[in-house]
């Protein structure tokens, strides 16, 4: 089922009653998500992404715009009518029902033509078990379980109807780093198994790069880039997108452009054919520095950390916004430490600029 | 490992002293109490032991009264003002504006002097050769004949007794339930919404569930304030209970013990135990019963 989301506004009246402005949380909205893919809506807390998601989700009604799901308008619908499934950042499982009770509690609410017996909704719950990996632990409480195994429970809670779009509001936040990387994998197979579109909220990249099909990143509700990962990670349309994505973050350093040649301080660092002189913002990947001697660019140099497979080294210079550049080469290059400065030459495709005042990116030709 | 314990002990020294010095040993004492028959304060002296006092109790119909009175006000006021309270609770978080208001005014009853209150309701119920008091205004103007609530027939004096103790332990239990029901996360609310649930269904699925351990701690206290009940009882219909046939078993035990016709503290040993049985084996049956139904 594919979503569309058409000029989508939510406001809220500000919490200081005095105050009659209005709190916009999503702004103007527009995207599609299309059918059957694995979408991440990332950006900082408190940027609209989990308003956006209870707006998808019917919990909250928008302010303007309208939701689809596939042709069906679905805005005005409450959300027991739209078909969605909703995993909570806490899970919500009920702690007074076995894992096999919180399971059936939505079949048991079907009426009608829907309606199942007790023995369909076992069927059901048992198939859903499988599917996420709990089938042995149906008797359980909620508070004997693992928080991966809790949010299984919760992930099978919301399948169990088969809804036309799953939703997950911070899948990972409250599982640690290890159980993390296991369950994110875990939804992606899910997902891929059940073919459902999937619409998940999350604050950290590495998260959203790593499974989604489609990233979309916000920032203070409004929609910065939407596209795959890696497209959205190699050609960023401003400075916060570039910001917002990749660990170790890029580096940032206050530079101008002048005669077709990007300056950092005194040195110019690149050509940069056809932009116009101006202030900038140049952003480096970390891997877009080289190690070399008679590299224009001159840091100094802090300390490396050798991570086996690369070596990270960390400098500083007087124009970075960073405190530290971290700069990621390959460990078949050697780093003479005792020397005070390190010098690189950079890589053009890793090289951003984006104008000073607006922040968006300027672009030229490789 | 000797040294740590003997520590462990002396931590617990005041606590145990305290317990022991006013609870233990008051209640090892009123039980033997309850044994001497014939027990006398001024000469400390008594004439055998044996069963004799319980005997005498559970045979004397001022007792049975109270035992009558006492249980007929249990059943009705416990269940009924948990449950009202409930509702009320209930009302109180599902509306927005004035509730703060209505939290204060259903609180108030609970920081109100009960004799104070029980006045109050005297006038309210009363009748008298002059005049009617409100309630019975009220029931004039329906086209009832006037009822003395306060000295007329037991039914309506039972009545005034069960409304009076309904009124006064309510605010508790309201205070009580609607931290209860706010104390459930919104989370399980939207869940539960997001599934289709009915509003019906939230409830006793969802709602009772989750607030029933504190559901629990009500029924459980009320039932034993209820059997304790005494002054209320004072309040509406006067020291003289049993001519008022509306004594509590508490009421007797201390009319046995400073009444008119007081100084029989062996009676009022083997009333207190009886009542400490009772008390004891209900609250051994709300706790079996509770096993099954209450999450914590």
């Amino acid at each position: 089922m594919k979503v569309v989301l058409q000029d989508l506004t939510k406001k809220f009246p500000n919490r200081n009653k005095k105050d009659r402005t209005e709190v916009t949380a999503v702004n103007n909205f527009s995207f599609e998500i299309p059918d059957g893919k694995l979408i991440g809506l990332l950006g900082p807390s408190g940027c609209g992404k989990s308003t956006t998601l209870n707006l998808i989700c019917g919990l909250q009604k928008p302010t303007s715009g309208k939701i689809f799901f596939g042709e069906d308008d679905v805005t005005d619908l409450p959300p027991e009518n739209r078909g969605v499934g909703l995993v909570f950042q806490n899970y919500a499982l009920y702690p007074h029902l076995t894992v096999k009770q919180n399971i059936t509690f939505p079949l048991e609410n079907l009426r009608g033509k829907e309606k199942m017996t007790k023995k369909e909704m076992a069927d059901k719950a048992l198939e859903i078990a499988r599917l996420v990996q709990i089938d042995t632990l149906m008797d359980r409480k909620p508070s004997e379980l693992s928080g991966g195994q809790q949010q299984r429970v919760a992930i099978a809670r919301a399948l169990v109807k088969m809804p036309r779009v799953l939703l997950l509001d911070e899948p990972l936040s409250n599982l640690d780093a290890r159980l993390r990387l296991q369950t994110r994998e875990e939804i992606k197979r899910i997902q891929r198994e059940t073919k459902i579109t999937t619409v998940f909220v999350t604050h950290d990249q590495d998260e959203a790069m790593s499974i989604s099909d489609m990233i979309v990143v916000m920032k203070d509700g409004i929609l910065q880039q939407i596209g795959k990962p890696q497209d959205v990670y190699d050609d960023p349309v401003n400075l916060f997108v570039a910001k917002f994505l990749g660990t170790p973050p890029i580096s940032v350093f206050h530079g101008s452009v002048k005669n077709g040649q990007l300056y950092i301080g005194d040195t110019a660092v690149l050509d940069v054919p056809g932009v116009g002189d101006r202030e900038v913002f140049a952003g480096i990947r970390p891997e877009g520095f080289v190690l070399d001697e008679n590299g224009s660019l001159s840091c100094v140099l802090n300390g490396v950390e050798v991570m086996g497979r690369d070596i990270s080294i960390i400098s500083t210079h007087k124009q970075s916004l960073n405190t530290t550049i971290r700069s990621i080469i390959s460990a078949e290059n050697k780093v003479n430490t005792a020397s005070e400065n390190v010098r690189f030459s950079l890589k053009p495709s890793k090289v951003y600029i984006f104008d000073k005042a607006t922040e968006e990116r300027i672009r030229f030709p490789l | 490992m000797e040294n740590n314990n003997r520590k462990g002990w002396l931590y617990l020294l005041p606590a145990m002293l305290f317990l022991g010095v006013f609870m233990v040993y008051p209640l090892v004492d009123v039980l033997i109490y309850s044994f001497e028959e014939g027990y006398n304060f001024a000469s400390q002296t008594y004439t055998g032991v044996g069963l004799y006092n319980y005997s005498y109790v559970l045979h004397d119909p001022y007792f049975l009264q109270a035992v009558q009175n006492t249980f007929i006000l249990v059943i009705i006021t416990v269940p009924l003002s948990t449950g009202i309270a409930l509702l009320i609770s209930v009302g109180l978080s599902s509306i927005k504006p004035l509730r703060h208001l209505y939290q204060t005014v259903y609180f108030l009853p609970y920081v109100t002097n009960t004799l104070a209150v029980g006045l109050v309701f005297m006038i309210l119920f009363k009748k008298t050769a002059y005049m009617d008091g409100l309630v019975n205004l009220i029931l004039n103007f329906f086209g009832s004949a006037s009822i003395d609530f306060i000295d007329g027939p037991y039914w309506a004096k039972m009545f005034v007794l069960c409304f009076y103790t309904i009124w006064v332990v309510m605010p508790f239990k309201i205070l009580i339930l609607t931290s209860a029901l706010a104390s459930v996360k919104e989370d399980y609310y939207s869940a539960a919404r997001v599934d289709g649930t009915p509003k019906w269904r939230i409830f006793t699925k969802i709602t009772l569930p989750m607030i029933s351990p504190m559901l629990f701690y009500l029924i459980i206290t009320g039932f034993i304030g209820a059997f304790k009940a005494y002054s209320d009882a004072v309040a509406l219909f006067g020291t003289n209970l049993n001519a008022a046939e509306m004594n509590t078993i508490v009421g007797y035990v201390y009319d046995m013990l400073y009444g008119d016709s007081g100084g029989f503290p062996s009676y009022a040993s083997a009333a207190a135990i009886i009542l400490f049985a009772i008390v004891l084996t209900i609250t051994c049956i709300n706790l079996l019963v509770s096993k099954k139904h209450v999450h914590y």
